[in-house]
């Protein structure tokens, strides 16, 4: 009869019962990627789930009409009619504007949302002081976003200025369904009522606005069966829809990005727990030598060992998890705090049982896979080693031999490849994400080698005994250096490629102003208006960098189809046969553009003609419409048809600071089109930029503009809200890596504390033990660190380049604060081992022997 | 009960083969009470051992009850000595974690015996440590300890029962008690002893010496009773 599955389970009960503090200190480096994991899917589920409940007020209607221009008298008849039937509909407009208060040294641009009465028909409008919304239709009032009043250094009841209009301020929005507070950092919100646009004279030739009917459908009708049934005219008016269903889709959609990218985040965490695990499970077993030894003398199989070693870490597992998905709970309390005015709904937090089951499934999981090498260990202790401490335990099978070490290390490498693709939602990134970290762990098993045997043939013999004594530690027989880069190293390599890529990603958001001179726009410039608007900034002392033409239009036609028929092509996206553009003309290519097929206009190009205008295309937009070279395009301008050829394709450097186009006419083509300007120039001083912006919307109030440096400001102010989220998940990586580097020294303790309390014994001072192992563990932290921070920054480029396809540069002084911590936390655990080994008296060395 | 033929082991050291024990053979029967003796490096700790299944020969036999070691797999003989074989070590080897009661029942709860923790109980008790039953190792005294690793090596009732210098580490006095518990025990349970020890006072207590010199049998001798 054999030993039962209680009768093990007791004994590993017992066997770990003066370790266990210890042990569930290392199982911690699992709690903490648990906890990431069980935050960041409870947050999403969270937040999906208030999505869905939500998700009428986020749309503020059952079901939402929008155009680039007015409703024509189709949509028009289309809404009374619903109207007439008992629907109701709100109307909404949307545009920017200047906004002005006598005090303020400069206007601010602003988002108008111009509003109908009921609307929204969901969700409720919160003011300060409360209820001023309710009053909006009846006076001549305005409500502001509070960062407004603050920029304009206004308050409430002063007099702000939109257009030719001027209102009274009546109160500060606290709360819009469906938008997102940070969106107010770019564009702060003013609200009026939408009878009261017309007298802002805001709406000319070339302004862009966002027209809006919201219908509140009967209950129980589908509002796809609404858009099915009269697509025919909203499609042919240009009028997009937009359902709760949608709304719902795709704001769900981009919170599983958000939840996919930290995902990442917690992956990285619970690899790093993984690595922690392994080494304290090493060491445990190298400290259990002489009890297995002695167990197997007694008749326990290696099996029944394997067993009590497999039950430990599965239950230690398991509490660490539980712990983990505690902590993960917590810290989805706290998430809502540190994402908020990030995602555009209330997020209600709620216990999410399948987070919660999932993340302590996969964090025991992870315990146990990766302590499993480590425990298969114990197949070599011989029972010989009872009786004589020299006695060698078996060889070490080569890995292709020995089936079970070969089909541990398959599971574990399957179990990071399932996980990664699971984190990252999608198989190719997840592999691609797995190949990285092998990459990475067989660089660093091969530099643990190479450092093994150059530190041999290094090593002088007039060096002084203290570092000889400590670097030959890492070449001799039963060194742990392998072992301890690489759990270091790939703890390193871990942390900083997600620095990296973290610090790349935010990097690119932030305006390139530096390639750029100008840092002031005037826009919606109309054309008996140039001339005023050129004087004014010429009499400012600034300079008038570029002057743009912007004429507006659509696509009539592609190589002589129709759009109505190019639409059922599905070859050409219909976002880019469906939308208005604004182009430009002009004989040159300007610094954000390069040209990438064809050849630029020449003296021919600019010629009167009857036949089609030459016209440049944005290589990207050329794709979508899936045309090239020679292709011929018919333009809608203002109802003027303008047929082209396709002279050429450009890439076009879109986050610089001038106005950029999908298309540019060669000259003269549209030279008596119906056209704005856009003039951009360059004022240094703040003052004066102010005053030429505020000098620029008195004499022409329809004129917007765009500073930089509130722009920079605006995307910074985004920016900190952003990060901080990132790096208080990151904080979970940086934890874990800290337990990683504690239990991959201790890993090598107790073979050091023995060597240690020997040359004690032999006379070897404390100060001179103590230098021999800070000798060993500096050079370890810095080879680990040092291997694992060039990996990755080749694991962050390629991250950078095929995941996120922008461009990544490097960052040198931060890494090197990073390799300066991994090393004096390393030499620091180093050197509380060397207190230990006095803490030992030499008996116990002795009677080791 | 175990018949040793021609065992031979040795071990590859620094470039040459050190043959560490050299073509020995005897018999012992069942019941008895062997004592192994020789100096230090005479082998007498790797043929102990090979006879109990803890190694595997370079050339020869061990046949325990019948069965040849050496054809063996690792855990062919774990399952063996779990069932014949009783094991005393110098350094008494308790496991630190585990007390003296849990201690003596690992073996029984090895081969699922459903009454473990209530037979280590009886056997604490017949050695006079009913009240340490809770104690772990380190609170216990060397020769505490010693007769708690002696109720282990007995809890399955081994066929033969390994002793290896079980007194090195103890007093005379203390060393004395352990003998005696060992007579006891081949005299009532006829359980074959086989003590390995370089002192021949303790030896002398043995009914028959086996003396090893460089590896090889040099003396075998019953002693008068």
């Amino acid at each position: 009869m054999s030993a039962r599955w209680r009768d093990l389970a007791r004994l590993a009960w017992r066997d770990s019962r003066t370790a266990r503090s210890r042990l569930l200190l290392y199982m911690s480096a699992i709690s903490l990627g648990v906890a990431a994991l069980v935050a960041i899917d409870s947050y999403s589920s969270n937040v999906v789930r208030s999505i869905r409940e939500q998700s009428r007020e986020l749309l503020g209607g059952d079901l939402s009409l929008s155009s680039r221009t007015a409703f024509p008298p189709s949509v028009d008849s289309l809404l009374d009619t619903l109207r007439r039937g008992g629907i109701p509909v709100g109307r909404t407009t949307t545009f920017t504007s200047m906004a002005l208060v006598p005090r303020a040294p400069a206007p601010r641009l602003v988002q108008v949302n111009a509003v109908g009465p009921n609307v929204p028909f969901y969700g409720t409008v919160e003011t300060d002081p409360p209820g001023r919304y309710a009053g909006l239709q009846q006076g001549h009032t305005v409500l502001v976003d509070g960062s407004l009043l603050v920029e304009l250094n206004a308050k409430l009841g002063d007099s702000l200025s939109l257009g030719s209009a001027r209102f009274a301020i009546a109160g500060i929005l606290r709360n819009v369904p469906g938008d997102i507070g940070i969106a107010s950092s770019l564009g702060p919100r003013v609200y009026i009522a939408e009878k009261w646009v017309p007298e802002t004279k805001l709406l000319v030739f070339g302004s862009r606005a966002e027209y809006d009917a919201l219908l509140k459908l009967p209950t129980g009708t589908d509002p796809k069966s609404v858009v099915d049934q009269h697509g025919p005219t909203l499609d042919s008016a240009h009028v997009r829809t937009r359902t709760v269903q949608d709304t719902e889709r795709s704001l769900t959609y981009d919170i599983q990005q958000l939840d996919r990218f930290l995902g990442v985040v917690a992956l990285v965490a619970l690899l790093l727990g993984g690595v922690g695990v392994a080494s304290a499970i090493r060491a445990y077993i190298e400290e259990k030598r002489d009890p297995i030894a002695v167990l197997r003398v007694l008749g326990a199989t290696s099996r029944q060992v394997l067993a009590v070693y497999l039950l430990e870490t599965g239950v230690l597992g398991l509490a660490g998890a539980t712990v983990g998905a505690i902590l993960g709970v917590a810290a989805q309390l706290a998430l809502p705090h540190v994402a908020a005015g990030v995602v555009p709904v209330t997020v209600v937090p709620r216990l999410e049982p399948r987070a919660i089951g999932t993340g302590i499934a996969i964090g025991v999981w992870v315990a146990v896979i990766f302590a499993l090498l480590p425990i298969l260990g114990v197949r070599r202790i011989s029972p010989l080693e009872a009786i004589r401490h020299d006695a060698a335990g078996a060889p070490v099978r080569r890995m292709l031999s020995d089936w079970p070490r070969l089909l541990a290390f398959v599971a574990l490498a399957a179990s990071v490849v399932l996980i990664a693709i699971g984190r990252a939602g999608n198989v190719r990134r997840g592999i691609a994400m797995s190949a990285g970290v092998g990459a990475a762990l067989v660089l660093l098993a091969i530099a643990a080698a190479v450092v093994a045997r150059v530190t041999r043939r290094v090593l002088k013999e007039h060096w002084p005994f203290v570092v000889r004594q400590g670097l030959a530690n890492l070449y001799r027989p039963a060194n742990q250096t392998r072992a301890v880069m690489l759990a270091l190293g790939f703890g390193a390599f871990l942390m900083s490629t997600l620095y990296l890529v973290q610090r790349n990603l935010l990097a690119r958001l932030t305006a390139s102003a530096v390639e750029t001179r100008a840092n002031l726009a005037f826009f919606d410039v109309q054309s008996d208006q140039v001339k005023g608007v050129d004087s004014l900034i010429r009499a400012a002392d600034a300079p008038v960098l570029q002057q743009v033409p912007i004429v507006p239009m659509r696509i009539a036609a592609i190589g002589g189809h129709g759009v109505a028929d190019a639409r059922h092509d599905q070859r050409r996206a219909s976002w880019a046969l469906r939308r208005e553009y604004r182009s430009s003309y002009r004989d040159t290519l300007i610094t954000s553009e390069k040209l990438v097929a064809g050849k630029w206009f020449d003296a021919a190009d600019t010629a009167s003609r009857t036949g089609p205008w030459p016209v440049s295309l944005e290589a990207d937009l050329a794709s979508e419409l899936d045309v090239s070279l020679g292709d011929t395009i018919t333009w809608d301008v203002q109802g003027v048809r303008i047929p082209t050829i396709v002279k050429n394709l450009r890439q076009v450097t879109w986050a610089r600071f001038e106005p950029n186009f999908f298309v540019i006419f060669a000259p003269n083509a549209l030279a008596s089109a119906p056209q704005t300007t856009v003039f951009l120039t360059r004022v240094i001083d703040p003052t004066a930029r102010a005053a030429l912006q505020r000098a620029v919307v008195v004499h022409d109030p329809n004129v917007s503009t765009i500073d930089l440096a509130l722009v920079q400001q605006a995307i910074d102010g985004i920016l900190d809200k952003v990060s901080i989220a990132i790096r208080f998940m990151a904080l979970f990586s940086v934890a874990t890596g800290i337990l990683v580097l504690l239990s991959a020294v201790a890993a090598a303790r107790r073979q050091r504390l023995r060597e240690g309390v020997l040359l004690k014994t032999l006379g070897a001072t404390r100060a001179q033990i103590a230098r021999i192992m800070l000798s060993e563990y500096t050079v370890l932290g810095l080879l680990s660190a040092a291997t694992g921070l060039v990996l990755s920054l080749g694991g962050a480029w390629a991250l950078m380049h095929f995941l996120f396809d922008s461009p990544f540069s490097p960052a040198g002084p931060p890494l090197a604060v990073l390799a300066l911590i991994i090393v004096a936390l390393t030499a620091g655990v180093g050197l509380s081992s060397s207190r230990d080994v006095f803490a030992e008296t030499p008996m116990a060395a002795l009677r080791e022997q | 009960m175990l018949v040793v033929r021609q065992l031979t082991k040795s071990f590859p050291s620094g470039g040459r083969t050190l043959t560490v024990v050299r073509d020995v053979s005897f018999t012992i029967p069942d019941g008895a009470f062997v004592a192994i003796v020789g100096p230090s490096g005479s082998g007498k700790t790797t043929l102990l051992g090979l006879l109990a299944g803890l190694d595997t020969p370079t050339a020869g036999s061990v046949l325990l009850d019948g069965a040849e070691l050496g054809t063996l797999s690792e855990d062919e003989r774990a399952k063996l000595r779990g069932e014949k074989v009783g094991f005393v070590f110098q350094s008494f080897q308790l496991i630190p974690t585990l007390t003296a009661a849990e201690n003596i029942a690992v073996p029984l709860e090895l081969r699922g015996a459903r009454n473990a923790s209530v037979r280590a109980r009886t056997l604490l008790d017949r050695i006079g440590l009913a009240g340490r039953a809770d104690h772990l190792p380190a609170q216990l005294s060397g020769g505490e300890q010693q007769r708690v690793a002696l109720a282990r090596a007995f809890a399955n009732a081994p066929r033969v029962l390994f002793a290896d210098e079980p007194t090195g580490n103890l007093d005379s006095a203390t060393g004395d008690r352990i003998i005696e518990l060992l007579e006891e025990l081949n005299r009532e349970s006829g359980t074959t002893i086989v003590l390995v020890t370089h002192d021949t006072a303790l030896a002398s207590r043995a009914k028959r010496i086996i003396r090893l010199s460089d590896g090889a049998v040099v003396d075998d001798r019953e002693l008068a009773a």
